[in-house]
C-alpha cells in the first residue's frame, strides 16, 4: 500500500502529525505488567532446546567499536560459522553486523557461507551528519556487498515534530540500498528508543518508519544508557502485527543492545510468540542485536545436553 | 587466655565503611575513663561525601514503594534484635547503665524500628486527603519526603536517641547525614553495620562520629541539604540562622521526646512536604 | 513449533488424612469427615470436620476467653509483633502455601504464587503497623476492640480472603472465630499451623471448618460482637437479617456485576489486557469481576476482533503447570450454574465464542467465554455468572454509558478507560461503585479501601477505612 493511501491524504508534516496522533495511546503501567507478565512463562525441556537454537538462528552477531579491525571481525565470523566447535550440529546466527568499512573483511572471512552481512549506516549511531554523508555512508556499504543496512533515524527531527523529515530520510536510504545488479539490501531502521523516552513516541516512531518503508524496525544503536526492554519490544511487535492487519506488509522487529542472557531471549521469544504470533518466530521476521548472548545460549544448550552447568573456559570467545 | 580481636570503627557513608578523609581519630572512653577505642573523627570534607552519597541515594529510596520501605525498617528491626547483646555491652560500658536498663534501652531501640516501619504505608491515609473544592475540579493532597536531612543526635544517649533521631526522617523517604553523639558514638556506629545487613540501599543513612560544633556548620550551611534537625547540636540558634540561609526547615532541639519506642507522627511530618494537584472533572 | 513443553510446579505442600478444627490453639480430633478435593482431577486431599453447633460454641468461648484474660490486655505493639510474625511466617512459607491454594482451589499455581500469597503477606504487613496507631484510624483517641469476631470467608480466594477478615481484626485487638468455605478449607488449616509457630497466644485465632450451617452457626452465635462475611448476595441477605436486633456489627462483601468500560480514546492494546484480566483472571471467580464490557459502539467491532485473538492465547489446563493462565472451575455445582446462565445468554440472543482448548478429561473446567449482542435487558447482563464468561454491550456517549453501568442492584467496583483525565474523573463521580480502576484492574492493595455499594455490601476492606469495622470510640 502506498504511504498517502495509508495515512488518508497527501504527505505533509501536518498530515504525518495528526495520522501519528491518532494512533490509540500507551499506558506504561499497563505495558510494562504484560511485559513482566509474559517473562513468567516457563519454558523448559523440549521447548527450551527448540527456543535456544532458534535464539542463535535469530542472532544478529555484533561487533561495533571504534577499535575495530580486520582481524576482530575476521574472528567474530569463524566464531558464527563454528559457534561450537563440539557440535558440528549447533545452529549459526543469521548475520554479522559491523561497520560499513568492515564488510569487506567480513565477506572475505564469511565466503561461501549463509550467514549475511549487516552493515550499520547513516553516521550511526547519532545520525547527526549532512543526507549527503549518510546517503554515502550507506551506498559504501552497499557497494561492498552488505546484505542488510542498520540505518538510525533522526531523533532530534522526531523529537521537534519534523516528521515528514525523518520519513524523507528513511525513504532516500532506502533508495540507496538499491543494486545496479542483485536483491536490494534489506533495510532495518534504528528508532534509538532510549532516546525517544516515552512508549508513546515509539509507538510513532515505529509506524513512520513502516510506512516509509522499512524491512524491521530496530530498538537501538546499543550505545546509549537504555537499549532494549522487553516492553519496548512488546509494544513493537503490536506496531508490526496491526501493521499487517492493516496493509497486508509484513515487518520484522529487532530489539539489540542489552540481551545478554538466554534465559533473557527466551523471553523475548515468548513476547514474540504471544503477541505477534509464530508467524513471526523466523530470523526473516525477528533478530537479536547481541555479542555476549551467543556464549550464554551455548553454555544453556550444552547444559541441556550434558546435564551439567558449565563456565566460560568451554565455549570459545569471540 | 585467648587474646579478643577488637574492633575498629569507621564512618558509614554510602554504604562503606570508610575511615575519616583526614585521617584523624579522637579517644571514647567508658565512665570510668578507660580506653575504650578510637574513633574516626568526621571532617567537613566528611560532611561533603555524606550529603553528596545521601543526594544521590534519595531519589531510589523515595521511588521504593512504601511496602518495600516498610520492609526495610522491619528488617533492620530483626537484625537489631539479632546482635542485641553487642549493644548492651557497648551501651553499659560507655554510659554506667546496668545490664537490665541496657537491655531495656535496646528493645525500645527496636521496638521503635518497629513502630517506624509500620508508618511507611499509613502516612498519606492519615495526613493526607482528598480536598472538596467548590469546583468541578479533583483535588488531592498527598506527602512527599523533603529530600537531604542532616541531624545531630542527641549527645546523652548511646543508642535510642540515636535511633529516633534516623528513624522518622527515612521512614517517609528522605535520606540522612547523621551526627553521633560524641562521646557515646560506639553504639551508633555498630548499628551501621545492622543497616549494611539490612537492605537499607548505601546512602540512606550515612553515619559521621566526631565533634558536632566542628562539623555543624558545615552541615547546616551546606545548600545541598533541605532539613536540619539540630537535636544535638550546642548553638542552634546560630544553627537556625544559618539554615535560614536556603530556608530550610528546622527541627529545634528538645521538640520531641527521644527516648521512648515510638516517634511521634509529627516528627515524621516536619520532614515531609505537602503537595496539593488539580485536575478538572468533566464529560 | 514454540509449544510450552509442560512446566509442572514441584508439590511443596503435603496434606494429613484428616484434620480437626483449631480451637484453643490446638487441633481437635477430627469428627463428621466430609472430603475436600482437588478440582482440577477430583483426587480426594483430605478429610475435613463438618463443624458442628457445639464446635462453634466451643470456639467462640476459646475466642472470648483468650480476649478477656490475654489479648485485650497485650499492648498494641505487642499485638503489632505477632502479626508481623505471622507475615515473616507466611513469606517464608510461602510456595507451600501457593501449591496448597492451588491444589484445593483449582486456579493457576502462577496466581497463587505471584498474587494470592503475596497479597495476603502484605495484608498481615500492612495491619501489624496499625496495632499501635489505633488513635489515629479517625475515631479519636484510643479505641476500642469490638470483642469476638465471627468472619466467614469464600472459595474464590481462600488465604487471601482469610488475611483480609484476621489481620484487621487482630490489629484492632479483637479475637477470631473463622469459618473457610466448604470446598477450601486447606489453606486455613496451614495458616492455623502458622499461628501456632508464630506463638501466637491461644485462642485468639479459632478456625472452624463446616459448611453453610456451621456458619450460620456461628454467624447466630449470641457471644459474637461483629460478623464478617464475604461471599454470594444471597447469603449476605440472610445473614443480615440473622443478625437483625442484635448488637453485633456486620460488615458485608458480596456480590456483582461490574462494567468495564471502554472508551474510543482508550489505550487499546492495555484495555485488551485489561478486560480480558478483568473477567478471566481466577476463571471469573472474583466478585468484583468486569463481567459487563461496555464498549463504545464505534469500536466495538475492531476490538471484538482484538479480544477474541488474545484470548486464543490464554491457556487452560493443569493448574500446577506453571504456564496455566486458566485453570478449574471450583466445584460440580458452580459449573453448573455457568452452564445454565450461558444457555440462558444465548436462547436470548447472546452469540457465544470461546477459543479452543483442550479440555482435560477430570475435573471441572470452563472454557473462556465471550457473549457479545448483549442487551441491558438480557439475564447474562443482569445476573452474576462467577465464571470466565463476558457479557458485551455497546455504547455510544458517556452519559450512555454511566446509564448503563449503574443499571444494576450491584455495586463493587467499575472500570474506566481512556486517556483523558477529565473524563475519567467525572465518570469516577458518577459511577456507584465502591472501587473504580481507570486503565487498570483487579489492582488490590492492604492500604487501599475495598468495598461495595447497594447489594454489593457494605464496609471496606484495606486501608485505614478497613479497621473501622472493627474499632468503637474509646471512652
Amino acid at each position: 500500500m502506498q504511504a498517502e493511501e495509508i495515512v488518508g491524504s497527501r504527505l505533509t508534516n501536518q498530515s504525518l502529525s495528526r495520522w501519528l496522533h491518532s494512533l490509540p495511546g500507551v499506558d506504561k503501567v499497563g505495558l510494562e505488567a504484560r511485559a513482566a507478565s509474559l517473562a513468567t512463562r516457563s519454558i523448559k525441556t523440549t521447548s527450551k532446546v527448540w527456543g535456544l537454537d532458534m535464539a542463535i538462528k535469530m542472532m544478529d552477531l555484533t561487533t561495533l567499536e571504534g577499535m575495530d579491525t580486520p582481524q576482530r571481525v575476521r574472528s567474530l565470523c569463524q566464531k558464527a560459522m563454528t559457534p561450537d566447535m563440539d557440535d558440528p550440529e549447533c545452529p549459526t546466527p543469521a548475520a554479522i553486523c559491523v561497520y560499513g568499512d568492515m564488510v569487506p573483511h567480513a565477506k572475505a572471512a564469511l565466503g561461501k557461507s549463509k550467514i549475511y552481512v549487516a552493515a550499520v549506516a547513516t553516521a550511526f549511531p547519532s545520525g547527526r551528519a549532512s543526507m549527503k554523508v549518510k546517503l554515502q555512508d550507506t551506498k559504501d556499504a552497499v557497494a561492498f556487498g552488505a546484505d542488510e543496512i542498520d540505518m538510525v533515524i533522526d531523533r532530534g527531527a522526531f523529537l521537534s515534530g519534523n516528521y515528514l523529515e525523518v520519513f524523507k530520510q528513511i525513504q532516500s536510504v532506502k533508495q540507496a540500498c538499491q543494486r545496479p545488479k542483485g536483491k536490494p539490501a534489506h533495510l532495518k531502521v534504528i528508532l534509538e528508543t532510549g532516546e525517544l523516552q516515552t512508549y508513546d513516541n515509539i509507538r510513532r516512531a515505529s509506524y513512520l518508519a513502516m510506512l516509509a518503508g522499512a524491512d524491521f524496525i530496530k530498538t537501538s544503536t546499543g550505545k546509549v544508557t537504555v537499549n532494549a526492554t522487553l516492553p519496548i519490544t512488546l509494544l513493537m511487535l503490536e506496531a508490526v502485527r496491526d501493521w499487517f492487519d492493516q496493509t497486508g506488509e509484513l515487518i520484522g522487529v529487532k530489539p539489540a543492545g542489552g540481551i545478554r542472557t538466554a534465559k533473557d531471549a527466551l523471553k523475548y521469544l515468548v513476547v514474540v510468540k504471544e503477541t505477534a504470533g509464530e508467524r513471526w518466530l523466523t530470523p526473516e521476521l525477528f533478530r537479536f542485536g547481541a555479542s555476549s548472548l551467543l556464549n550464554d545460549v551455548l553454555m544453556q544448550r550444552k547444559k541441556l545436553l550434558t546435564k551439567t552447568y558449565l563456565g566460560p573456559d568451554y565455549v570459545s570467545v569471540d | 587466655m585467648r587474646l579478643d580481636v577488637k574492633k575498629t570503627y569507621k564512618l558509614f557513608i554510602a554504604g562503606k565503611f570508610p575511615r575519616s578523609e583526614s585521617g584523624r581519630s579522637y579517644q571514647v572512653k567508658d565512665t570510668k575513663a578507660n580506653h575504650v577505642a578510637n574513633v574516626a573523627l568526621a571532617s567537613r570534607k566528611d560532611v561533603r561525601d555524606a550529603v553528596q552519597a545521601a543526594r544521590a541515594a534519595q531519589p531510589g529510596w523515595a521511588g521504593a514503594s512504601a511496602y518495600n520501605r516498610g520492609q526495610v525498617l522491619y528488617r533492620i528491626a530483626e537484625m537489631l534484635e539479632g546482635r542485641r547483646e553487642q549493644f548492651v555491652n557497648e551501651i553499659s560500658s560507655l554510659t554506667g547503665k546496668t545490664q537490665k536498663q541496657a537491655d531495656a534501652e535496646v528493645s525500645a531501640a527496636i521496638d521503635s524500628w518497629v513502630w517506624h516501619a509500620g508508618w511507611t504505608d499509613k502516612i498519606d491515609s492519615v495526613a493526607g486527603s482528598m480536598n472538596p473544592v467548590a469546583g468541578p475540579y479533583f483535588n488531592i493532597s498527598t506527602n512527599q519526603p523533603t529530600g537531604v536531612v542532616g541531624a545531630f543526635a542527641p549527645q546523652g544517649s548511646a543508642l535510642v536517641g540515636f535511633v529516633n533521631t534516623i528513624a522518622p526522617a527515612i521512614v517517609s523517604g528522605n535520606t540522612v547525614v547523621v551526627v553521633t553523639s560524641e562521646n557515646l558514638s560506639l553504639p551508633a556506629l555498630t548499628l551501621g553495620e545492622v543497616l549494611a545487613t539490612s537492605d537499607l540501599p548505601g546512602g540512606v543513612v550515612n553515619i559521621l562520629s566526631g565533634k558536632e560544633a566542628e562539623l555543624s556548620s558545615w552541615l547546616v550551611g551546606h545548600m545541598d541539604v533541605n532539613a536540619v534537625d539540630l537535636e544535638g547540636t550546642s548553638n542552634p540558634t546560630e544553627l537556625e540562622i544559618s539554615a535560614a540561609n536556603t530556608v530550610k526547615r528546622v527541627i529545634r532541639p528538645g521538640t520531641y521526646p527521644r527516648e521512648g519506642a515510638k516517634g511521634n507522627l509529627q516528627h515524621i511530618l516536619d520532614l515531609m512536604e505537602v503537595k496539593t494537584v488539580w485536575h478538572p472533572k468533566g464529560h | 513449533m514454540f509449544d510450552y513443553a509442560p512446566a509442572p510446579e514441584a508439590k511443596l505442600a503435603s496434606f494429613q488424612k484428616s484434620y480437626g478444627h483449631f480451637i484453643g490453639g490446638k487441633f481437635t480430633k477430627p469428627a463428621n469427615p466430609y472430603p475436600t478435593i482437588n478440582p482440577a482431577t477430583e483426587e480426594v486431599l483430605a478429610q475435613i470436620s463438618h463443624g458442628t453447633a457445639k464446635d462453634v460454641d466451643l470456639a467462640v468461648k476459646a475466642a472470648r476467653s483468650s480476649y478477656e484474660k490475654v489479648w485485650s490486655k497485650l499492648s498494641g505493639a505487642e499485638r503489632g509483633k505477632y502479626l508481623y510474625r505471622i507475615a515473616r511466617i507466611m513469606q517464608e512459607r510461602a510456595r507451600e502455601l501457593a501449591v496448597a491454594e492451588t491444589l484445593n482451589n483449582g486456579k493457576p499455581i502462577k496466581e497463587t504464587r505471584d498474587f494470592d500469597v503475596p497479597t495476603a503477606v502484605s495484608w498481615f504487613f500492612y495491619y501489624a503497623g496499625w496495632a499501635d496507631k489505633l488513635d489515629h484510624a479517625g475515631l479519636g483517641p484510643n479505641p476500642q476492640a469490638l470483642g469476638v469476631a465471627a468472619q466467614v470467608v469464600p472459595w474464590n480466594f481462600p488465604l487471601m480472603m482469610l488475611a483480609w477478615k484476621i489481620a484487621p481484626a487482630l490489629a484492632a485487638g479483637n479475637t477470631i472465630v473463622l469459618k473457610p468455605s466448604e470446598t477450601t478449607p486447606l489453606s486455613a488449616l496451614l495458616f492455623a499451623e502458622i499461628c501456632q509457630q508464630a506463638e501466637l497466644p491461644e485462642g485468639v485465632v479459632n478456625i472452624v471448618t463446616g459448611f453453610g450451617d456451621t456458619g450460620a452457626a456461628l454467624v447466630g452465635h449470641k457471644d459474637v460482637n461483629k460478623v464478617a462475611f464475604t461471599g454470594s448476595t444471597e447469603v449476605g441477605k440472610i445473614i443480615a437479617k440473622q443478625v437483625a436486633g442484635s448488637n453485633k456489627k456486620v460488615t458485608l462483601e458480596l456480590g456483582g456485576k461490574a462494567a468495564n468500560i471502554v472508551f474510543d480514546d482508550a489505550p487499546i492494546d492495555q484495555a485488551i489486557e485489561g478486560v480480558i484480566n478483568g473477567i478471566f483472571f481466577n476463571q471469573g471467580h472474583v466478585c468484583c469481576a468486569g463481567s459487563r464490557l461496555l464498549i463504545q459502539e464505534s469500536i466495538h467491532d475492531e476490538f471484538i476482533k482484538k479480544l477474541k485473538r488474545r484470548m486464543s492465547t490464554l491457556r487452560l489446563g493443569d493448574p500446577m503447570d506453571k504456564n496455566t493462565d486458566v485453570g478449574a472451575i471450583n466445584s460440580a455445582d458452580q459449573l453448573a450454574k455457568i452452564k445454565k446462565l450461558v444457555k440462558k445468554g444465548v436462547s436470548e440472543g447472546g452469540e457465544l465464542w470461546q477459543p479452543e482448548c483442550k479440555i482435560p478429561r477430570n475435573g471441572f473446567w470452563f472454557a473462556p467465554a465471550i457473549v457479545d449482542n448483549v442487551s441491558p435487558a438480557n439475564t447474562v447482563a443482569r445476573e452474576e455468572i462467577f465464571g470466565p464468561v463476558l457479557s458485551v454491550i455497546t455504547f455510544r456517549t458517556p452519559a450512555e454509558a454511566v446509564t448503563k453501568a449503574n443499571n444494576t442492584e450491584y455495586g463493587l467496583s467499575a472500570g474506566i478507560w481512556t486517556e483523558k483525565g477529565s473524563k475519567m474523573l467525572k465518570l469516577a463521580d458518577q459511577l456507584n461503585a465502591g472501587v473504580i480502576w481507570s486503565n487498570t484492574f483487579n489492582q488490590f492493595d492492604p492500604t487501599s479501601p475495598f468495598g461495595g455499594f447497594k447489594e454489593s455490601g457494605y464496609g471496606r476492606e484495606g486501608g485505614r477505612q478497613g479497621l473501622l469495622s472493627y474499632l468503637k470510640a474509646g471512652k
